[in-house]
């Protein structure tokens, strides 16, 4: 019986390269937006944040760029502490949980289109993407972001402390509420793409040259702010806010498991920031660009629309750390009330107009017409801006718990002194 | 007290505008306030590349000098109103009696331990003859504790470095003793 190796393992050599990159560029990556918050952080007080470590042993400060790796060398000398009272096996299970679970879902996420190289075994051109053509990839992204709860509530239960306990379990309310605006976010761009797909969802938007933003603003806004609160940024870090639970679900980690929880944290804002770009901004599309299933892309091409679609992640990133010092956080009672009164109808509207625009646009197509693309955008506004109204004005943010003074007080209560009266009567 | 106190007093939050409530402006302006910042001058000093800007050096309270008379004699008379209102204790005189006509007593030492000191500048105050004074060097640094102690010929050079710099306070200055 003779296996035909090199066939075998040429094609195996292409993912375990993507793979290899990816972590790489991935945990790097993650240790520089460290910086990047650091700096934002700094900025925004009027603070010139970390401009001194440059390369090491030198003098050379290159604007504190040599950080990570201080930041990094850190961790990796402190103390690997396991407290006493834990639950050893779910404690060190945790983080990993979190950190494989966040590095899993970059399996299906497209870093660019793709690079012309011809490599022997394998069809066309290479794309930017672990896993190329995995039908399943929106769901998948889904399923996998959802065990990062696992690795929250794991922690804050094995850490065998109230304030990590707590911690977890608003975590676990926080990131449940909100996996249904985002869901209903998702399912309004999967169902005018008509794949769940990442890399479908992106030729869709760059073959009509018409970013999902500008046809569903509605529920962008719904997105954005789920991704937000599952990647538990400010205004919704509520799992580890610092004034009332200490450090939240990783109070008792220390040292490099601390560090996994905290690059998961990281990851998690990536992932947020790249699928609110391959959603809704085009990935790595835009404008002037030749764009269709005809054309063969060239290495200038491939780069471009690397670097595009980086630009684009980027400066969600940017905008992510700018809003952390935008707004006070959320108290929890808002934060429910966000996510079950306002953002999961307003989900729901924008999946109903879609469907609509959707339909419509499959009407007119099986009579033959094509349906202008303006419709999508027109009809999309229009929503966003009503139902956003209505939700502002009537949907509650917050639980109403002023006193009720008809309870608190007898219908026949009468103030003694006169000046009390008056003070009754204003109030009633 | 109970909710009926009529000394009680029950204030309702005030309510969002329309505005406030469709919540989208007040992001916008929050977002602006923080780009703003962004890219707004800084207030960090580098401290060993440039120095701090101090404000006004007859207020700031940084290392003492002791100050010398016109024909370069120690101002001070040894009276210890500055040990005295001291309340670190850091202030120790010994007071000999004078050689000179124009008073009666002289420090034969004078010593301030800088890293018991509050820098509260009540000696400053207390002195009648403002012989003891605060600079506005901020930098005070030392390898050991002895070296932290000054003695009065350490304090005399603090006013022969400063003194070009920083002219003997006094209130027709504007200074505060």
């Amino acid at each position: 019986m003779s296996i035909d190796w090199q066939s075998l393992m040429v094609p195996l050599i292409v993912p375990v390269v993507k793979i290899a990159v990816l972590l790489f560029a991935l945990m790097t990556a993650a240790a520089y937006l460290v910086l990047l918050e650091r700096w934002i952080a700094a900025w925004v007080q009027d603070r010139l944040g970390p401009n001194r470590v440059g390369i090491p042993l030198t003098k050379i400060k290159m604007f504190g760029l040599g950080q990570p790796l201080a930041d990094g060398l850190k961790f990796i000398f402190k103390e690997e502490y396991t407290p006493a009272h834990v639950d050893k096996a779910l404690y060190i299970l945790a983080p990993v949980v979190i950190l494989s679970a966040a590095l899993a879902i970059f399996a299906v996420i497209p870093f660019g289109d793709v690079l012309p190289i011809e490599v022997p075994g394998v069809e066309g051109p290479i794309a930017m993407v672990e896993a190329p053509g995995v039908d399943v990839g929106m769901i998948y992204v889904f399923a996998m972001s959802s065990i990062a709860v696992y690795g929250v509530i794991l922690g804050g239960w094995a850490s065998n402390n109230k304030y990590s306990f707590l911690g977890g379990l608003r975590s676990s309310a926080q990131l449940i509420a909100y996996e249904i605006p985002l869901g209903l976010g998702i399912l309004g761009v999967v169902l005018a793409a008509g794949s769940l797909r990442l890399e479908e969802i992106i030729n869709g938007q760059a073959a009509s040259g018409q970013w999902n933003a500008f046809s569903q603003p509605l529920g962008l806004m719904v997105f954005l702010i789920a991704s937000f609160a599952e990647a538990a940024r400010l205004p919704f870090d509520l799992p580890e806010c610092e004034q009332e639970l200490i450090g939240g679900y990783h109070t008792e980690y220390a040292g490099m498991k601390l560090l996994l929880f905290l690059i998961a944290e990281f990851l998690h804002m990536v992932v947020a920031a790249f699928l609110i770009v391959i959603l809704f901004f085009g990935g790595w599309h835009f404008w002037g660009m030749e764009v269709g299933p005809d054309v063969t892309v060239t290495w200038p091409m491939a780069i471009v629309r690397i670097a595009v679609l980086l630009a684009k992640v980027m400066a969600v990133i940017v905008f992510f750390m700018l809003v952390r010092w935008s707004w006070p956080r959320f108290r929890f009672d808002q934060l429910m009330n966000l996510a079950w009164k306002v953002m999961l109808p307003l989900g729901i509207v924008n999946l109903i107009a879609v469907a609509c625009v959707v339909e419509f646009a499959h009407v007119r197509e099986l009579e033959g017409g094509v349906a202008s693309p303006w419709i999508a955008v027109g009809v999309g506004w229009v929503v966003a801006l009503v139902a956003w109204f209505l939700a502002g004005r009537y949907a509650p943010l917050h639980t109403d718990n002023r006193p009720r003074l008809e309870v608190l007080r007898a219908p026949d209560f009468e103030p003694e002194t006169a000046l009390a009266r008056q003070r009754e009567a204003a109030l009633r | 007290m109970n909710s009926n106190d009529p000394d009680i007093k029950w204030i309702d939050e005030p309510q969002l505008g329309l505005a406030g409530k469709m919540y989208l402006p007040l992001v916008v302006q929050g977002l602006t306030t923080t780009a703003r910042h962004l890219f707004s001058p800084k207030v960090t000093v580098s401290f060993p590349e440039s120095r701090p800007q101090i404000g006004n050096p007859l207020i700031y309270r940084g290392v003492h000098r002791l100050n010398k008379d016109e024909q370069g004699r120690v101002k001070c008379v040894a009276c210890f109103l500055c040990a005295t209102a001291c309340p670190a204790h850091c202030i120790d005189i010994v007071g000999i009696e004078s050689p000179w006509p124009d008073r009666e007593k002289y420090p034969e030492s004078f010593t301030i331990d800088e890293l018991r000191c509050i820098f509260c500048g009540m000696c400053e105050e207390a002195c009648p003859v403002d012989a003891i004074e605060l600079t506005s060097l901020c930098d005070l640094t030392g390898r050991s504790r002895e070296e932290m102690i000054f003695d009065k010929e350490k304090l005399l050079s603090v006013y022969d470095q400063t003194v070009a710099a920083e002219p003997m306070k006094s209130r027709a200055m504007g200074g505060t003793v």
